[in-house]
């Protein structure tokens, strides 16, 4: 055989693999991008080859597009590992890289429940147990809790009488109650975490449970349902000197029905119609001293602030007849309101309405 | 676990199954899609809903009485249908004179309308249309969008996105190479939108990747945009939201290049260079006399430092 040169051999190799991949290969001006977890490839190459006169031509030219693309995604595909599956060969794909909005939101992470703190706090593991138990009594595997289980207490026939009991007692019946007891407090338990998972407040709590950030009202409140909390409901409880009995629920005002007493109807409305016709003016007694008085310390509270200014001022003490309370009384009497005949409407109530 | 959440307990297993189906999760189900036909749908309308049915099955439901609503005015029935049927997908044909032959593509988030594109459909060739072989339902589709056109508007981006949500199926780790069998091609060509589905052959070629030949299978339609009824941003990015269990984990000391090149970062101790174990050149090993020249050249040299010092 003739001596080849090398360049010669080389490209006389590299002649025959073009040729095998003729067959497959495309030439495309921009690459296409390639989603394989999708299986999907964007061509962006703008279609000028389709814009042609003839519209028969359209499909015959859609169809050649697509065939090239397609190669090229089967290129890609084809380069992806593979592996055997059951005499099949399988590649393995990415993931996909586009990304697509979700169908629902997504999951909110939720507290633990009492139960999974404490769990957790401690250490506990939950334990790998049997789902079926041997029973005794009806000699075969039965399941450990639901339907037709093991050791159902409330199923036996024959209960003997603990010794204090008492004899005429029902023990059946006392077994079907504890059951539903635990029932109603299993209920009540996952109620309050579905109502802790929500922050929602449970109603029976009534907005009370101590955060040390509690306003005044949620204080007294919560003070007066612990005051009635008591075995005779808030009767005997002691109050503070000052303290006012608290203010019951139910009406504060008291209405007259509409049709009920005629003759006290009457009264009341000549009454009325006397008063606002007479010329003379109404004085309450109560009001007017309660009104004097007030205006009595105001005068001699700014006298004292006067003195005392000035007495600073000018390092004298303060001059004679510091004005204390036991100046002369001032017309009228004080705190016994007025004489008793003159009452008033408003009745007998002592001292007036003292200002604070 | 939403069912821990009810205030009413699921009483059978089925029931509870049935919920957890649809409650949302960190991997989502395949997405369904719902098919319903406007109060005044026509023949040609029935039969797309028809043949989309069939390339959507076993993941669509197809409606079979017509219903009157105007999804574009008012969305509260489709958000009921959604929630009935638990389909997040949905495609609604009418026809009137002003809007003939018109398709409303659309898909939901959390029960409520997220993007709904109105097509009109010009040229339709039926599944039954074409004598030819079909490919077997359920089987996955490759999708193209060929022409610039899908990247230069928003309208035509979230179709495309749109028209890949409604066609993908389900997302698998693996696939056999030989079930790929079909492919739905997406041109845009002046302001028109070319649909055509065809059927794989593959041929021998010189090597091993197949040579591929198409076949015309399924529908093929020629579609227009008229309106659309795009979500807001910020809905879209809500939406778009991926929970941190699924983010990739980064890892430390792995870092990437623009080229593609993966850089790693290795820590090290401080090396005493002089004890460093070379590649041992025995040319360049020294001689007995030229190591006996150097020793006395040093002990001359320690010398002068001295006397220096």
């Amino acid at each position: 055989m003739e001596p080849r040169s090398v360049e010669e051999v080389l490209a006389r190799a590299e002649q025959a693999e073009a040729e095998k991949l003729r067959l497959i290969t495309v030439h495309k001006d921009l690459e296409l991008e390639f989603d394989l977890g999708n299986l999907l490839a964007i061509d962006r190459n703008p279609p000028t080859g389709l814009r042609q006169r003839n519209k028969s031509e359209l499909e015959t030219r859609l169809l050649g597009l697509a065939r090239d693309n397609v190669q090229l995604l089967i290129n890609q595909l084809w380069q992806l590992p593979t592996e055997r599956v059951e005499e099949a060969v399988v590649a393995k794909l990415p993931e996909p890289s586009l990304r697509l909005p979700r169908e629902k939101p997504l999951p909110k992470p939720r507290p633990l429940t009492r139960w999974q703190q404490f769990a957790q706090l401690k250490g506990i593991r939950p334990r790998k147990k049997t789902s079926l138990v041997w029973d005794e009594t009806s000699k075969q595997w039965r399941r450990r809790w639901g339907y037709q289980r093991a050791r159902d207490d409330t199923k036996e026939w024959l209960i003997e009488v603990p010794g204090g009991a008492d004899p005429n007692e029902d023990q059946f019946a006392k077994r079907l109650q504890a059951k539903k007891e635990r029932v109603a407090k299993n209920e009540l338990n996952r109620l309050r975490n579905i109502a802790r998972a929500h922050k929602v407040q449970l109603p029976s709590q009534g907005g009370m449970h101590p955060t040390g950030y509690q306003s005044r009202d949620e204080l007294g409140k919560a003070m007066q349902v612990a005051k009635l909390s008591t075995a005779s409901v808030g009767r005997f409880q002691e109050r503070l000197p000052k303290e006012k009995p608290p203010r019951g629920p139910g009406k504060k005002r008291q209405f007259q029905p509409n049709i009920g007493d005629f003759a006290t109807e009457k009264k009341n409305q000549l009454e009325l119609i006397r008063v606002m016709n007479s010329k003379k003016p109404r004085m309450d007694v109560t009001k007017a001293t309660n009104k004097q008085m007030r205006e009595e310390d105001r005068e001699e509270a700014a006298k004292k602030r006067k003195i005392a200014k000035g007495g600073k001022r000018k390092g004298r003490p303060p001059g004679p007849g510091a004005k204390g309370k036991g100046g002369p009384p001032g017309p009228g009497s004080k705190r016994k309101g007025g004489p008793p005949g003159l009452g008033g409407k408003k009745g007998q109530r002592q001292g007036g309405k003292r200002r604070k | 676990m939403a069912e821990l959440d009810r205030v009413i307990k699921p009483k059978t297993k089925r029931t509870k199954r049935f919920l957890e189906k649809r409650e949302p999760k960190l991997n989502e189900n395949v997405k369904n899609a719902m098919l319903i036909r406007g109060g005044n749908a026509n023949a040609t309308i029935t039969q797309v809903l028809r043949d989309m049915y069939a390339l959507k099955k076993p993941y669509s439901v197809l409606y079979k009485k017509k219903n009157i609503t105007r999804p574009f005015e008012d969305q509260t029935s489709l958000e009921f249908f959604s929630k009935k049927s638990d389909c997040s997908l949905f495609m609604f044909g009418s026809h009137n004179k002003k809007r003939p032959n018109n398709l409303i593509v659309g898909r939901m988030y959390d029960y409520h309308v997220l993007d709904m594109i109105e097509l009109g459909i010009e040229k339709f060739v039926s599944l039954k249309d074409i004598k030819n072989s079909k490919c077997p339902e359920g089987t996955k589709p490759m999708l193209i969008f060929a022409g610039d056109a899908f990247d230069v508007s928003e309208d035509y981006r979230r179709l495309k996105s749109l028209l890949t949500d409604f066609f993908r199926g389900p997302t698998v780790p693996n696939i056999r190479l030989a079930g790929l069998e079909y492919v739905l091609h997406f041109t845009a060509l002046d302001g028109k939108i070319y649909f055509r589905t065809y059927k794989l052959l593959l041929k021998k070629s010189g090597c091993r990747t197949p040579r591929i030949e198409l076949e015309e299978m399924g529908p093929s339609l020629d579609l227009i945009m008229r309106r659309t009824y795009l979500a807001s941003d910020d809905l879209y990015k809500l939406s778009m939201k991926l929970p941190k269990a699924l983010k990739p984990k980064k890892k430390k000391n792995i870092s990437h290049d623009t080229f593609g090149t993966t850089f790693g970062r290795i820590h090290m101790q401080k090396q005493d260079l002089s004890k460093l174990q070379t590649r041992k050149m025995k040319g360049l090993k020294k001689r007995p006399t030229e190591k006996l020249i150097d020793n006395q050249e040093n002990g001359s040299e320690k010398n002068k430092r001295r006397k220096i010092d």
